[in-house]
């Protein structure tokens, strides 16, 4: 094997141990060097097949993109300056693209419920289920074991598709929102809580166990303090995101802004169309700030 | 009374205590004394059951120890109070929340999640707190306070419980000489005034002869000595463990783990 260098004076002089450790590291990098670049060729070769088998060809994309550019033009409202600030009768005003404000700031606020009562939901399930799922605190591992199953099987269903069996079942309107969003909120959040509580110390359990407490106070005083922390800020996290589910769960009729928007971009109402998600965009922007602010606070206070 | 009788725990291979036959009457300071990896905390926790027997049987006033389940596993718990190296507080909560604890076993499930504990149940914690000086204490959390503070707070907890045996394990391995001494005379005070067995670990010899009227020498998962603190003497102790008195707690010494 040449190895680089190895004709020079000081080389061919250096120690047996030099050379022969230098010849195993050229050889191991050559072997690491060998697998990267299978990996690669791997990973380019499943890129193409599903590329291929969820046919976006480059020819498609290039048809489709300029498609997209004119739909952002058509829902673009007509805006004058003169006429900016005039009332909702007068073309080209603010008023008069959001001609329909007040209608649509109660299905925000229907919106933004939804996701609180999700939310809310989700955590005081997924609770006790972290509880079972943490390694540390499940009174035994095959409990652990079903309960993690059991939150995965929660979370991997989209909450659209709760959303729809609940709209067939309850009917349309926002409690069958309420309930999906729920149910994927309770898979995620356990999950999450449940790694926030293994992370914890084992000595206050310990500290529970022998002063004779039942398994629910030794949850609640050695496991709990010490998680709540993350526990909160995975809370508030999840409010963000499931305000943003809750605005697009009413296209299955399951309550919310998303009925709205459904319709109007069904009936081609474009104007209407960029009125809505600016609405929404604002409220999410509006909800992040303010949860990120808490959530700050929280870890210091904590 | 307490009898153990060959009591065994082994962790694979490996025999962590080793056929321990002992009877503890009524009311004594026992210290048990051995280097590190010799089997005390092992031992220490079958006793209340954190760590379950391969082997052997504890008896305690004629109940078998080892056989019980739920509920009255729980009451034996809060029996034997157990005080650990490192406190094992809730860091989080406040000192009075950390001492009412102890009285978890004998209230109901739902009023002690929602931490609604009686003015009787405050004020007897608050009186336990008094007794260590650390009353004034009561409401700051639990790791704002020093070592030798968390560890008389652990006490406090302990007796909440209304035990009638206290199990420490090494106590005073992660405090400096002067706390050690308070937390140390704090046990010797349970054990004098309230008449409670205490059974306590310990790697420094010269704490175990000062404060208990019986040692128990362990090695290699066995019971090696025996006997009064008169009769453990340094030439007993160098044909026991083979090293002279001053090396014996150096390698028995796990680093400290609090500052
Ligand atoms: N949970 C455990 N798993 C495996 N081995 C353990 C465990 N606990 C203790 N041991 C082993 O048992 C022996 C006795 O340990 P321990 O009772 O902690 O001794 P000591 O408290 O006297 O230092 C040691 O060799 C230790 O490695
Ligand atoms: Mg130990």
């Amino acid at each position: 094997m040449s190895v680089t260098g190895a004709d020079t004076a000081a080389w061919r002089s250096a120690r047996p141990a030099v050379i022969r450790g230098e010849e195993a590291f050229h050889a191991a990098r050559r072997s690491r060097r060998r697998a990267t670049l299978f990996a690669m060729a791997v990973l380019a070769l499943c890129l193409l097949v599903s590329a291929w088998m969820s046919e976006a060809h480059p020819v498609r994309l290039a048809e489709g993109l300029p498609r997209i550019g004119e739909y952002f033009a058509r829902i673009l409202p007509t805006l004058h300056w003169s006429t900016l600030f005039a009332g909702t009768e007068t073309e080209g005003s603010l008023a008069f693209w959001f001609y329909r404000i007040d209608d649509w700031l109660l299905l925000l606020a229907e919106t933004a419920n939804m996701a609180a009562v999700a939310t809310l939901g989700g955590i005081v399930a997924a609770l006790p289920l972290a509880f079972l799922a943490a390694r540390n605190t499940a009174p035994t591992p095959w409990t652990a074991t079903l309960a993690r199953r059991f939150l995965e099987a929660l979370r991997t269903v989209p909450s659209v598709v709760y959303a729809l069996i609940f709209v067939w079942a309850f009917g349309v309107g926002a409690l069958a929102g309420v309930l999906a969003i729920a149910l994927h909120t309770t898979g995620a959040l356990g999950k999450l809580f449940a790694e926030a509580i293994e992370n914890g110390d084992h000595r206050p359990w310990d500290g529970m166990v022998a002063a004779g407490a039942n398994w629910m106070e030794c949850c609640r005083f050695g496991a709990l303090p010490q998680a709540l922390p993350s526990i909160l800020s995975y809370s508030l996290l999840r409010f963000e995101e499931n305000l943003r589910s809750a605005s697009v769960i009413g296209f299955v009729g399951a309550g919310g802004i998303g009925e709205e928007l459904y319709k109007v971009i069904s009936f081609n109402y474009y104007e209407e169309i960029s009125a809505i998600i600016v609405l929404i965009m604002l409220a999410v922007m509006a909800i992040d700030l303010t949860s990120e602010q808490i959530r700050h606070r929280l870890a210091g206070a904590l | 009374m307490l009898e153990l009788q060959g009591l065994t725990r082994r962790f694979g291979a490996r025999t962590a205590v080793d056929g321990v036959s002992l009877v503890v009457p009524a009311g004594q300071m026992v210290g048990v004394i051995g280097r590190s990896g010799a089997g005390k905390s092992t031992l220490l926790r079958m006793l209340n059951r954190l760590t379950e027997p391969s082997e052997g049987r504890i008896l305690a006033a004629g109940r078998d120890v080892t056989t019980m389940r739920g509920h009255a596993l729980r009451g034996w718990r809060a029996e034997c109070a157990m005080i650990f190296q490192q406190f094992n507080l809730v860091q989080r909560l406040d000192v009075l929340t950390n001492v009412l604890i102890g009285r978890l076993y004998h209230r109901g499930t739902v009023s002690s999640l929602l931490k609604r504990f009686s003015a009787e149940e405050r004020a007897e914690a608050l009186t336990t707190l008094d007794r260590f000086d650390l009353a004034e204490a009561a409401l700051q959390r639990a790791d704002t306070l020093s070592g030798g503070q968390q560890q008389r707070v652990a006490i406090a907890r302990a007796l909440m419980q209304r035990p009638r045996l206290i199990l420490a394990d090494e106590p005073v391995a992660s405090l400096d000489p002067r706390n050690a001494t308070v937390v140390m005379d704090a046990l010797a005070r349970v054990n004098r005034e309230d008449g409670l067995t205490v059974m306590v670990n310990l790697h420094h010899l010269d704490i175990a002869r000062r404060y208990c009227g019986r040692i128990i020498g362990m090695s290699q998962g066995r019971v090696v000595f025996d006997g009064t603190p008169a009769e453990l003497t340094s030439d007993r102790v160098r044909t026991l463990y083979g090293v002279a008195e001053e090396e014996f707690h150096e390698s028995a010494d796990e680093p400290a783990l609090v500052a």
